[in-house]
């Protein structure tokens, strides 16, 4: 079998639309994450036991099954009980719980990292609870969790081929597509496997510049 | 036992402890500890290390709970409120409105460091008392000014050294106008040549800020000099209690006898 140029160069228009997808569903899924895991990683904090206990159980549910198992779950199981949600929708809520699940352990490393004395600072003061969260505490915790986050957004990126078995349009399905149509394997999955290595790549290298620049803003060197 | 929920006006200190207990499980870390302090009076706590001082002004700021006892502040029961004529355990409310007369200081200061120092000094101001940001600015400079660190306002704690992050704690402090000031070893985690600028300031807010002031220091020449009262805590109990000149002068608890020999002997 050899590589086709001409093949390859047909197909590049069909596979760019594909790109801009899988960016979508990793960008939205990481954005759900994100929220969802701050949620429960305050939840996880909470003073009320029975809440922390079954977040705590919940979110160690979660990240010991597989995230291909959860979504072909949601899609398909979903509608048996009466839960319908097309592709889209049933992937972002799945790759955002799931990171969501992980992100939390990253931000409960990061809120635990703060000193004691930063809450004592806080009543001393009397600041209330979600000002010392997000004014004081979070600010302190977010840069020595920076690296762990941001190597679950490349994370989340390289899983999102995962949605193709519900048929979300990204690249993975793309080049599957292809394949099926033309029976050539080798050009398709050669290019994903390109672009995906140009996003990433040049991905993890700003978010490393970012993480110091985020260090210098808060007046935390080194 | 029961307490009563409201010491009586005009004969209530400023601080009153009674019976106060704290463990911590099988460690009695406070033994039905009785102390009252008077509105201005400066109290120094002294004692050897795991002898209950700290846990003292702890349980003032309300960052520890009491586990028998009340304490009364301005006459009012600071660790618990009424309910029914009864006193009940404080809930959140009531310790965030009593704890309003109360400030402190730290020994590793706990400066906000992803703040500068007047922001540092405005949070709470803004924040929990409401100001606006041009009189919280302007009461922050001031104090800032007091504590000689005018020009350092912009100036994050991490390119502040121990004495300065010290002053910036206490203007912090200051900022929110308590009528209580607690001093937790201030000045034992910095370095002996920037000591004297901290204590000069907390001489300083004796001298010209009518505020009460307990204080727990392992500085024996500080304590003696500003003191109204000294306190010699051992193991949970006041061993001994009186004007400093008494204290240090004519002890006559062994302890604490022996614990001053052995501090003096250190330096």
């Amino acid at each position: 079998m050899e590589w086709d140029w001409n093949f390859t160069f047909q197909i590049i228009p069909r596979l760019l639309p594909a790109t801009l997808n899988t960016l979508i569903a990793a960008g939205l899924g990481y954005l759900i994450a994100l929220v969802l895991g701050l949620a429960l990683a305050l939840a996880q904090r909470s003073r009320f036991r029975a809440v922390n206990a079954g977040v705590r159980e919940f979110v160690e549910f979660v990240r010991s099954t597989p995230l291909l198992l959860q979504i072909y779950f949601v899609f398909y199981v979903g509608p048996q009980i009466g839960i319908w949600l097309s592709p889209w929708t049933s992937g972002m809520i799945t790759i955002g719980i799931h990171y969501g699940a992980y992100l939390s352990e990253v931000y409960r490393g990061g809120i635990e990292s703060v000193p004691k004395g930063q809450w004592e600072a806080c009543t001393a003061l009397n600041i209330n609870p979600a000002r010392t969260y997000f004014r004081i505490i979070l600010p302190q915790a977010v840069p020595p969790a920076f690296s762990g986050m941001s190597n679950y957004l490349v994370g989340i990126f390289k899983d999102t081929p995962m949605l193709s078995v519900i048929g979300v349009a990204e690249l993975m399905h793309t080049a599957n597509a292809i394949g099926a149509e033309s029976y050539r394997f080798l050009e398709p999955y050669t290019l994903v496997g390109v672009i995906f290595l140009l996003i990433s790549l040049p991905t993890a290298a700003a978010l490393r510049l970012l993480e110091t620049g985020i260090r210098r803003a808060l007046g935390m060197a080194g | 036992m029961s307490f009563p929920t409201k010491l009586p006006a005009g004969d209530a200190p400023m601080v009153r402890f009674l019976d106060v207990t704290k463990r911590y499980g099988a460690l009695t870390v406070l033994d039905s500890l009785n102390i009252d302090v008077a509105e201005g009076e400066t109290v120094s706590i002294i004692g050897p290390s795991g002898s209950g001082k700290t846990t003292v002004l702890r349980m003032l700021m309300t960052l520890e709970s009491v586990n028998d006892g009340v304490i009364y502040v301005e006459g009012n029961p600071l660790t618990h409120m009424e309910r029914d004529g009864r006193l009940v355990p404080a809930d959140r409310r009531h310790l965030r409105r009593m704890r309003s007369n109360i400030g402190m200081c730290f020994q590793h200061f706990n400066l906000f460091p992803h703040m500068t120092a007047i922001e540092n000094c405005m949070e709470a101001p803004v924040h929990v008392l409401g100001m606006n940001k041009k009189d919280a600015r302007e009461r922050a400079e001031e104090l800032l000014e007091m504590v000689g660190l005018k020009d350092k306002l912009d100036h994050h704690p991490s390119h502040l050294s121990g004495g300065q992050q010290q002053r910036v704690a206490i203007a912090r402090a200051l900022a929110m106008r308590p009528k209580i000031m607690l001093f937790d070893e201030v000045t034992s985690a910095l370095d002996p040549e920037v000591i004297g600028e901290v204590t000069q300031v907390i001489r300083k807010l004796v001298r010209e800020f009518r505020l009460t002031m307990l204080m727990v220091t392992h500085q024996m020449e500080f304590a003696k000099e500003i003191s109204d009262r000294v306190c010699f805590f051992d193991r949970g109990k006041i061993v001994e209690q009186g004007p400093p000149g008494e204290i240090f002068g004519n002890a006559r608890d062994p302890r604490l006898r022996q614990f001053l020999s052995a501090v003096l002997a250190a330096i």
